[in-house]
């Protein structure tokens, strides 16, 4: 088996405030083979897109720091990297989409300009190849009279133009490795599943691999064929996509699943579950497990000591005191 | 097929502009002005400089269709002649002011800490002082003169530039954009050149209009005090100054350079406010 394109081993990702130290991402282990679409799922406030910020090297400095832990990319550590090899990477081997189309794109400029520019920082073509290679970038992803639309504005174009305008963006150099950082979450659900079978046939076309970050589970199950269960800066469970839904093992994720409104069958209609409680203030955490507090399955245990990550079938890893 | 309904930000602003009519009456007064400062050698009907004793404190009509000064110098033309000295002091001092303020401006809005504190702080110092002292004290230092007065109102202008366009900076580095800009491997210089000076540019050309207007003044008043534009350069605040004597037996000397003032603040005033109007209403849209 080939070695794995990313691999995170211990990345410990901290915020130091005023406050007190805020443990955005602590202990995460994840790897990545290429050619795989990877899932993270979680609440606000998890760290999967910490995890994401920590991978491109763009957690705010200095309040925010990648304390431990490292960060393998086609066989060197990004942790340890310079910011200008950090920059031959950024956009071209791994790339990025985020959330808000409507804010990631300069106002003030075309977009062709904008998806020229990706291309140029990272290879030597001339202007007009540039803009040329823009134009094809639009026609992959999908845009209807690329020839034209490249010279509009941000301003002039809907939520999904936009998304797929910074998808052609992060595509362009032909990435290794593209994360996409809840790239429908902002977009309406006809959008969202164009945007996610584009995703996934420019997957293949690419040659890319995808980290997909996410809260919505049906998401993941259209794109991921892996997925991570992040709580509280944890991968909490992990497991490829058929196994997790079909057989979640950790409570957090079973609860999940269950929380999931269920389409109103013959029978009675049932009540929505929940699972009681909030998100821990990540400045005062418990020790021990940190979903202790919202588990329906809590013993003494999970109070006392934090539960490790450990492998309870191959392939499957569950972060619980109730699978030893 | 493209859409004709949707315009790029240019033909937008100028559709805006175009329609508010005292932006365009601003924006003709500037041009105007402009025009008399290039073509002076042949819209003055005579020689500024030309004195002409027996005529001292003529009246206007006939041969001096504005009259004469105390020296029997052509009133008309030393207006027109004086638009030169108006707007390259009031136009050169705004371009050190906008790149001296852009420099450090830039500098103390991206990096923030340390670099930021000591620039505000040395910027504090400058806005103490009352403008008119500043540039008094500037000349006394350099001497006086078209270019060094020009150099004083400058020094004067920068801070305010620093300040709003640091305030600028500050909010743009927050923006999604600029984060999108890293993330495709945009270098520091990168993101400050090309990605956030085009998005603060606009509030600061009209900036620039405004403080023009007064830039003018500050020259009219350094002239009057003698410490600007020397004789026998004409220079509005200059006129005003020496027809301060005849102000009860000659009104017009001192009043009509006082008038070409007043219009051209006026002007560039409103040249300015155009200006916010057409082009804040779209930022905040997008």
């Amino acid at each position: 088996m080939a070695n794995p394109l990313l691999e995170i081993q211990g990345l410990k990702t901290f915020f130091f405030t005023r406050k007190g130290i805020v443990k955005a991402v602590d202990g995460v282990d994840l790897s990545l083979n290429e050619g795989e679409t990877l899932g993270l799922v979680g609440e606000s406030g998890c760290g999967k897109s910490m995890t994401a910020l920590s991978i491109m090297r763009l957690v705010p400095e200095p309040i925010g720091r990648i304390v431990e832990g490292s960060i393998n990319f086609e066989g060197r550590d990004i942790v340890k990297m310079t910011e200008s090899e950090m920059r031959k990477i950024r956009g071209n081997r791994i790339s990025m989409v985020f959330q808000e189309p409507m804010t990631s794109l300069n106002p003030v400029f075309k977009v062709g300009f904008q998806i020229a520019e990706a291309i140029q920082l990272h290879q030597e073509v001339p202007a007009k190849g540039a803009w040329e290679r823009s134009i094809e970038m639009l026609r992959l992803v999908g845009i209807p009279s690329p020839e034209s639309r490249v010279n509009e504005y941000p301003h002039q174009m809907s939520g999904g133009m936009r998304q797929r305008v910074m998808i052609a963006m992060a595509l362009s150099c032909r990435p290794k490795l593209m994360i996409a950082d809840e790239p429908t979450t902002a977009l309406d659900v006809t959008i969202q599943a164009q945007i996610l079978d584009l995703i996934n046939r420019l997957k293949e076309k690419v040659g890319s691999s995808i980290l997909l970050i996410t809260h919505n589970l049906g998401v993941v199950a259209e794109v991921a064929q892996y997925v991570g269960v992040m709580y509280a800066g944890h991968i909490v469970e992990y497991s490829d996509v058929i196994r997790l839904f079909k057989n979640p093992k950790h409570p957090y994720t079973v609860g999940l699943f269950q929380s999931i409104p269920k389409k109103r069958g013959s029978g009675q209609r049932e009540r929505l579950q929940v699972i009681p409680g909030l998100v821990p203030d990540l400045l005062e955490l418990p020790m021990g497990c940190k979903f202790q507090d919202r588990c329906s399955q809590v013993f003494k245990k999970c109070k006392n000591e934090p539960p490790p990550f450990v492998e309870i079938e191959p392939g499957h890893q569950v972060r619980c005191w109730l699978y030893e | 097929m493209k859409n004709q309904a949707l315009s790029s930000p240019m033909q937008e602003f100028w559709g805006h502009f175009l329609r508010n009519r005292l932006a365009v009456a601003g924006f003709g007064i500037v041009i105007g002005l402009l025009i008399v400062a290039l073509l002076a050698s042949f819209l003055a009907p005579q020689d500024p400089t030309l004195q002409s004793l027996p005529d001292k404190r003529a009246k206007p009509g006939g041969k001096f269709i504005l009259g004469a000064d105390e020296f029997g110098r052509d009133i008309l033309s030393r207006l027109i002649y004086g638009t030169r000295a108006a707007l390259l002091v009031g136009t050169v001092s705004i371009a050190i002011a906008l790149l001296l303020g852009m420099i450090l401006g830039t500098t103390s809005g991206f990096f923030g800490g340390m670099v930021d504190n000591l620039i505000m702080r040395i910027l504090d110092i400058l806005l103490a002082f009352p403008y008119l002292l500043l540039a008094i004290a500037v000349v006394s230092a350099i001497g006086p003169g078209i270019l060094n007065t020009t150099i004083a109102v400058g020094i004067w202008a920068i801070p305010g530039f620093a300040r709003i366009i640091r305030a600028s900076v500050i909010t743009i580095k927050k923006a999604d954009y600029i984060q999108g800009a890293r993330a495709i491997g945009a270098s520091n210089t990168r993101i400050i050149f090309s990605h956030i000076l085009p998005n603060f540019i606009s509030p600061v050309i009209v900036y620039s209009t405004l403080y023009m207007a007064n830039a003018i003044l500050i020259e009219a008043a350094l002239s009057f005090l003698g410490l600007g534009v020397q004789p026998p350069t004409p220079s509005w605040g200059l006129m005003v100054s020496s027809g301060r004597d005849f102000l009860l037996s000659a009104p017009h000397i001192a009043t009509l350079p006082g008038i070409a003032i007043m219009i051209t603040v006026l002007g560039f005033n409103l040249l300015g406010d155009g200006l916010r109007d057409s082009l804040d209403p779209k930022l905040r849209n997008l």
